[in-house]
């Protein structure tokens, strides 16, 4: 098999900010950083607003002061998108699945899976939780919790679910029909080539897309402030209320951004690790 | 039973996609320990035969019998898919296994072994074929030949009873095709009942005990690959000898 040295590691997405090579090229690089931002912090430094705009979001006792308390209720954020985010990848799975079977017979599982996810693509998620929220409780069902935290995160599991379903889906049908034929010959039934030869590798084919939408979801948690949760959003809501000063919604925001860098970088590392252990031409 | 002793038997096999009707009446007799080489021109039907045997694809009419037992129709094909291998040009290796596990998943997933005792018997298998250094790497880093050879230790894994190869060596630079005739010469010694698909003429007729000329969907014509080889009968037949030898591949 030939080696392709674009495939070899280090090069291509295995490095998160580009191919930096030798002292020379990474001074160049940070010295164009720095520029760069001396431009856009002097632009907004020299604004006419400016003092205002950084009294009004960018206190530094306000913040001191709110930080503590937005980060506790940022926990409850935590707890709504880690539950959601587990039970998606079971309940997505299952709707991907089902939209693949074939034969006339299983067609109504089919459909239901089509409408399951044109229904909850379509809908905004606000008015999911709107509607769950305030609906599922007012039916009394016996045995079913009306915490609006539950039902704020059953409203993002069925909202992410339809597209996370759509993302598995792309990666179940990017496997080339010979994976399934070369594991249907070896005697395995369809449920085990699916779980053994054909779900594996399309998850790792779709990682990427799908931590970008639990990204998205990691920031839809704040919408479950609407139905009565106090979580980070709607803590600093009521901060701000109290100081008439914007300055909790910037810890807030500082908050969700620090989730995110990290999630990003793992989704990069994955990827990079995958392809170094599959490529060709490493250590022959 | 119309099996008449043979192992696989093959009776008025028709199989359509869409308008193109690929196979129009193919019957087939195979023995015991027999190898059997399909040639014939791209398109004449060989691929499709040999995925309808392994019902990779649904009949439209025809019998096909496993030891006197039809095995066509309502029947848990993972069953007959147990006792037939076939390995395929394009080797279908699973990327996202190392080696060791593509050959053990079929024997601890379908057979019910424990997988001490699939890797054992794996480990011997590759150590046969001359892949023991490979068991621990995935299939992207091995040469089109080892993976070849691994797909072919695959589906032996199995211990099947019959064996179907669909031109194997069709997708290897040329160099590597040898490795793999090799491999298939030895399973012929030892008894490996086979029939193979194949565009490689000299090792048809070294190693075939019959060749099946295929043309339009039906076997044309049959018999001991010298008879074939040196006096086809039929004019199409000749017409496909000549051209591959003008190719220089006789």
């Amino acid at each position: 098999m030939s080696v392709d040295a674009e495939t070899g590691p280090g090069n291509r997405g295995s490095r998160i900010l580009g191919d930096l090579s030798g002292a020379r090229d990474v001074g160049i690089a940070v010295t164009s950083t720095i520029v760069f931002l001396a431009i856009i912090v002097f632009a907004i430094v020299n604004s006419a607003g400016w003092p205002e705009v950084r009294h009004a979001f960018f206190d530094r006792r306000i913040f001191g002061d709110s930080f503590p308390e937005v980060a506790r209720a940022f926990l409850l954020n935590v707890r709504i998108f880690c539950i959601a985010e587990v039970v998606i990848l079971v309940v997505a799975l299952g709707i991907a699945v089902l939209r693949g079977l074939p034969g006339p017979v299983l067609f109504p599982f089919r459909l239901l899976a089509v409408a399951y996810t044109d229904l909850f693509r379509g809908i905004p998620t606000i008015l999911v939780i709107y509607i769950l929220g305030f609906g599922a409780p007012a039916l009394q069902l016996s045995g079913v919790p009306r915490s609006p935290f539950f039902w704020g995160v059953t409203a993002l599991v069925l909202v992410y679910s339809a597209y996370v379903a759509e993302v598995y889906r792309a990666g179940i049908e990017s496997v080339h029909p010979s994976q399934e034929a070369a594991a249907r010959s070896l005697g395995l039934s369809r449920a085990k080539t699916l779980r053994f030869v054909i779900v594996p590798q399309a998850v790792r084919r779709v990682i990427p897309p799908l931590l970008n939408d639990f990204i998205g979801l990691q920031k839809d948690s704040a919408l479950v402030a609407l139905i009565g949760p106090i979580e980070a959003f709607r803590q600093s809501q009521i901060d701000v209320a109290a100081t008439f000063n914007y300055t909790p919604y910037m810890a807030t925001a500082l908050l969700f951004v620090l989730l995110t860098i990290p999630l990003a970088r793992l989704t990069d590392w994955l990827v990079a690790r995958d392809r170094r252990r599959q490529s060709a031409g490493v250590a022959r | 039973m119309s099996s008449n002793g043979s192992l696989l038997r093959l009776e008025g096999l028709r199989k359509s996609f869409g308008a193109v009707e690929v196979l129009r009446g193919v019957d087939l007799d195979v023995g015991e320990h027999e190898v059997v080489c399909l040639i014939g021109a791209s398109g004449s039907g060989k691929s499709t035969l040999l995925r309808c045997i392994n019902l990779l694809e649904p009949l439209d009419a025809g019998r096909i019998f496993l030891r006197g037992e039809e095995i066509g129709r309502r029947v848990d094909v993972n069953a007959v898919r147990r006792r037939v291998g076939i390995v395929f040009q394009a080797f279908n290796l699973f990327p996202h296994m190392r080696v060791l596990r593509n050959v053990t998943l079929a024997p601890t997933r379908v057979l019910g072994k424990s997988r001490a005792e699939a890797e054992a018997e794996a480990t011997a298998l590759l150590d046969r074929f001359g892949l023991a250094d490979k068991r621990d790497e995935y299939p992207d880093r091995l040469s089109g030949g080892q993976q070849q050879r691994v797909a072919i230790v695959r589906a032996l894994a199995m211990r099947p009873e019959l064996m179907l190869l669909d031109e194997v060596t069709s997708a290897l630079d040329p160099e590597l095709v040898a490795e793999v005739l090799n491999v298939i010469r030895e399973l012929a010694e030892r008894g490996m009942t086979m029939v193979i698909a194949t565009h490689e003429m000299s090792f048809a007729r070294d190693t075939a005990d019959r060749v099946c000329f295929l043309d339009g969907g039906r076997i044309l014509e049959q018999g001991p690959p010298e008879e074939i080889f040196t006096r086809p009968r039929e004019p199409r037949t000749q017409q496909f000898l000549e051209r591959i030898i003008a190719a220089g591949r006789l």
